[in-house]
C-alpha cells in the first residue's frame, strides 16, 4: 500500500526504506497498536504483546516487500536497548533483597527441578514425535535466554537461528500460558508466579511478569539469570543421557 | 538519568569483557546484571533494598516497556517460518508441553519449599 502510494515518488520511498526512522517508527507504532488491542482486552495473556506487535510488523514488511535485514538495520536501535535492560533487572532485584534472601532455598530448588523439566520434556517430546536431530539439539535450551541458547544448541549440533526461532516461541507462549497456568495449580505467590515465568520463557516470560507486579518481575529476572548459567553447566553434561 | 544510563551500560561492558576475556558460557549482559546487583548489595550496607534515585528511575523506564525490546528479534521469525512449519506438529507440542511443565514445576517446587520455610512468611 505505501510503495502504491508513493508511486509518483519512488526515489522517497526507496530514501524512506533504507533510513532506519521509517523501520523504528513501524516498530513503536505497532507495540501502541498492540498495547491498546491488549488494554481493549483487558490485558486478557493471549492478547500478547509482543507476538501482536510481531505479526503486524511481519504483515507489513510482506505487503512491502522488505527484507528482515532491512527492518532490522532500523530496528536495531531498540533491540539494542535490551542489553541495558537485561542488565537494570539487578535494580528490582536488589529492591526485593530481604524477600530473594528468605526464599534463597525454594529459589534452589526451584531452578534446579525446572531447568531439568525445561531440557528432559523437550528433549523427549521431541524424541517421541520423531524429529530428527537438528530439531532435537534446537529444541533443548529453549528455554534460556537466545545468546545463550544459540551457543548450546550448536554444540549439540542443532542450527542456531532455528533455535532463537524456538526461543522467542517458547518465550510468548510461556508468556501467554503464565497466568491461566498459575490460576488452574492455584499458585498466588508472585514469588513463585515470577520464578516460572523468568525460568521456562526467559525475558519475555519476565515481561509479562513485570504486567503483574514488580516482585513477580524481580523473581522473573533472577530466575532468567541462573537458569541461564545452570542450563549452560548441565546441557553438555545431560548430553550422553539424552542420546544428543 | 545520563549517569544512571552510563553505570548500566559500564556493568554491560565490564559484563562482556569479562564473559569475552574468559570465555564464559553466559551473555554479557546476564553478567552485567549480577556485576550490577553485587554493586547494589555492596552499596547499600544497612539500608539494603535502597536503590539510588536515579539509577532507579532509569531500570524502571527500561523495564516497563521490556516487551517492546523484544519486537525487533521476534520479527526474526519470518525467516524461520518455513523451517517451523515443515515440523510444525513436534514443535509445537514439544515447546507447548514442555514450557507449561517447566513453569509448573518450577512454581510448585518454589512454594512447596517457601510454605516448609517459616522464615518466608511475611
Amino acid at each position: 500500500m505505501i510503495p502504491t502510494l508513493l508511486k509518483p515518488h519512488p526515489e522517497v520511498w526507496v530514501y524512506l526504506a533504507a533510513s532506519p526512522l521509517s523501520w523504528l517508527t513501524l516498530t513503536l507504532a505497532a507495540y501502541l497498536v498492540a498495547d491498546r488491542i491488549s488494554i481493549a482486552c483487558r490485558r486478557h495473556p493471549a492478547a500478547n504483546l509482543v507476538a501482536l506487535a510481531a505479526i503486524f510488523i511481519i504483515l507489513a514488511l510482506k505487503a512491502t516487500g522488505t527484507s528482515y535485514e532491512t527492518y532490522f538495520a532500523g530496528a536495531q536501535f531498540i533491540h539494542f536497548l535490551l542489553g541495558p535492560a537485561t542488565v537494570a533487572l539487578a535494580v528490582p532485584l536488589y529492591r526485593n533483597l530481604e524477600r530473594v534472601r528468605a526464599t534463597a532455598l525454594p529459589i534452589a530448588a526451584a531452578l534446579g527441578v525446572g531447568s531439568l523439566v525445561a531440557i528432559v520434556s523437550a528433549v523427549a517430546i521431541a524424541r517421541l514425535l520423531g524429529a530428527p536431530h537438528e530439531i532435537v539439539a534446537s529444541l533443548a535450551p529453549k528455554s534460556v535466554t537466545s545468546p545463550i541458547a544459540m551457543g548450546l544448541a550448536e554444540k549439540l549440533g542443532g542450527a542456531p537461528f532455528l533455535t532463537a526461532a524456538l526461543v522467542i516461541a517458547t518465550g510468548v507462549f510461556g508468556a501467554i500460558i503464565l497466568t491461566p497456568l498459575m490460576r488452574a495449580l492455584r499458585i498466588t505467590d508472585p514469588a513463585a508466579i515470577g520464578m516460572a515465568a523468568g525460568l521456562a520463557s526467559h525475558g519475555i516470560g519476565a515481561a509479562r511478569a513485570f504486567q503483574i507486579d514488580s516482585v513477580a518481575g524481580a523473581f522473573a529476572g533472577i530466575a532468567m539469570g541462573l537458569n541461564g548459567a545452570l542450563t549452560s553447566i548441565i546441557l553438555p553434561l545431560l548430553r550422553p543421557l539424552l542420546g544428543l | 538519568m545520563i549517569a544512571a544510563f552510563a553505570g548500566i551500560l559500564a556493568c554491560q561492558l565490564a559484563g562482556e569483557f569479562v564473559v569475552h576475556a574468559f570465555a564464559l558460557p553466559l551473555p554479557g549482559p546476564v553478567l552485567g546484571m549480577f556485576l550490577l546487583f553485587a554493586f547494589l548489595v555492596l552499596r547499600g550496607g544497612r539500608s539494603a533494598g535502597a536503590v539510588p534515585q536515579r539509577l532507579g528511575g532509569a531500570a524502571d523506564g527500561l523495564l516497563g516497556h521490556l516487551s517492546l525490546l523484544f519486537v525487533p528479534a521476534s520479527v526474526g521469525l519470518m525467516r524461520y517460518l518455513d523451517a517451523l512449519a515443515a515440523n510444525a506438529v513436534t514443535v509445537i507440542l514439544a515447546v507447548a508441553l514442555s514450557t507449561a511443565l517447566a513453569q509448573a514445576a518450577t512454581a510448585l517446587t518454589f512454594r512447596l519449599l517457601a510454605r516448609s520455610e517459616p522464615t518466608s512468611q511475611p
